[in-house]
């Protein structure tokens, strides 16, 4: 009878009582998550945009940069950290290492992209009004080149989300620790949580950019 | 033995490349599940993305989907597909697909949507009925985009191809995942050779596909693709 019983359960997808049981564990994942993913995405913003300008002027480096980035923008995350494990060990530095090497290409396509975009009359008029190169750069171009970057900012943050799921594999915790927690017990509702928590943060994170970039730049609208 | 001497010698070990776990096996397995979702994805995508941008209508949801299937979680997809259909290749082929039909579809409106209009008008005024036009004018045009959304897709299922072993899946993630599991990082780091290769071969291979199926008079050396179109990374 026992068995009849155990084979007619139909798991929920969601289980609200362990889900209030367990706010604690599914808050400490979706903090972990958004820890690695804030340092994936703030690290390659800051290689980027240096990497980003100097590419811009020299067309060797520009071909060397994206060539390189964009072999390894094509390894799977998961072949990534198997192969940085013997090195970094199962720590968060094997997670961030593949994070921000995609992140970096997405961020350098998009300030070459602003940067090339910057029309040739301006940087003229910037040179005819006294400008030295420091500051034509920081006040003219990089200031133009900004919507762009800002959209590179919203991919690279949303790819990031989704793929900081995976880090679970390797141990590392974020959403993805429910998803596997979910996998191993048989059991849907860690894995329905983990699932809508990180398109939600998805959701929000580039909501937040997309804000962000209407109050810095009014004059450019978010595509 | 220095690490990577060790991988190499697993690599080339032949007793690697025999077997239902061999390599020329997990590959096939790898290969036939990536080319089943690409292939499924490409049915549903290519067709609705050319209509929505040959009507040019929505648009905005045309763009959007690419957007909102960046923020699935591949490895979230694969596991309530495997909770919902089990052991086999149908939950792990219908993740995949669901993770491959928004780039397609995306690039495909984009690519409809980039034929210029005169020529457009052109092709009605030379008397064209609308599949003729679609089919012989737009479509020639429309190629290297839709092309490229084929490939950003193909690449990115067989990255995410490599997460199957995680359900129970065959292909190459089989070397990572049971070599994580018994922490033989020698395995894993084969494995994951393996499946970077593949992966990489898959990208140069789709390039070469694309060149011979552009036409000639078309070709751009340089498609101006929008970085939105073809950064799409799920795995």
């Amino acid at each position: 009878m026992s068995a009849r019983v155990f084979l007619d359960y139909v798991d929920p997808w969601i289980n609200w009582s362990w889900l209030s049981t367990h706010v604690q564990l599914v808050l400490e994942a979706l903090g972990e998550h958004i820890e690695l993913s804030v340092i994936a995405i703030a690290l390659g913003l800051v290689i980027a945009v240096p990497l980003g300008v100097v590419a811009h002027r020299n067309r060797g480096l520009r071909l060397a940069v994206l060539g390189f980035f964009g072999a390894f923008y094509t390894i799977p995350s998961l072949a990534l950290f198997a192969l940085l494990i013997p090195f970094t060990h199962l720590s968060g530095t094997t997670a961030e290492i593949p994070l921000v090497g995609y992140n970096v290409l997405i961020l350098v396509r998009n300030v070459l992209v602003g940067l090339d975009a910057v029309p040739r009359d301006v940087l003229d008029a910037a040179d005819g009004m006294g400008y030295r190169a420091r500051a034509r750069l920081l006040r003219v171009e990089l200031p133009l080149a900004l919507p762009s970057i800002f959209a590179g900012l919203r991919v690279a943050t949303v790819s990031t989300i989704g793929i900081v799921t995976i880090t679970a594999v390797i141990g590392l915790g974020g959403l993805g620790s429910l998803i596997d927690k979910g996998l191993i017990e048989n059991f849907r509702t860690p894995v329905v949580v983990a699932t809508v928590l990180s398109i939600t943060l998805a959701v929000v994170a580039d909501l937040l950019i997309a804000g962000a970039q209407r109050i810095a730049l009014p004059w450019s609208r978010p595509s | 033995m220095s690490f990577f001497g060790l991988v190499w010698s697993w690599l080339v070990d032949p007793t690697h490349w025999q077997g239902s776990d061999g390599i020329p096996t997990r590959l096939g397995e790898h290969l036939h599940l990536s080319a089943e979702s690409v292939a499924v994805s490409a049915l549903i995508a290519l067709p609705v993305g050319i209509a929505l941008g040959h009507y040019g209508r929505f648009g905005g949801l045309a763009i959007n989907l690419s957007n909102a299937g960046r923020a699935i979680p591949s490895f979230a997809i694969l596991v309530i597909a495997f909770q919902i259909f089990g052991l086999g290749d149908l939950p792990i082929v219908l993740a995949l697909t669901a993770l491959a039909v928004p780039p397609m579809v995306t690039n495909s409106y984009v690519a409809l949507r980039e034929v210029d209009p005169d020529v457009r008008e052109a092709a009605r005024g030379m008397g064209y009925r609308e599949l003729a036009q679609v089919l012989r004018v737009e479509l020639p045009l429309a190629v290297p985009l839709i092309m490229a959304g084929v490939r950003t897709a193909a690449v990115q299922v067989v990255a995410t191809a490599t997460l199957a072993a995680l359900i129970a899946g065959g292909g190459l993630g089989r070397y990572i995942v049971d070599g994580l599991a018994t922490q033989d990082y020698v395995q894993t780091a084969a494995g994951a050779v393996l499946v970077a290769g593949l992966a990489f071969a898959t990208e140069v291979g789709l390039a070469g596909v694309q060149r011979v199926l552009v036409p000639r008079g078309i070709r751009l050396l340089n498609a101006p693709t929008a970085p939105r179109t073809t950064t799409f990374k799920t795995a």
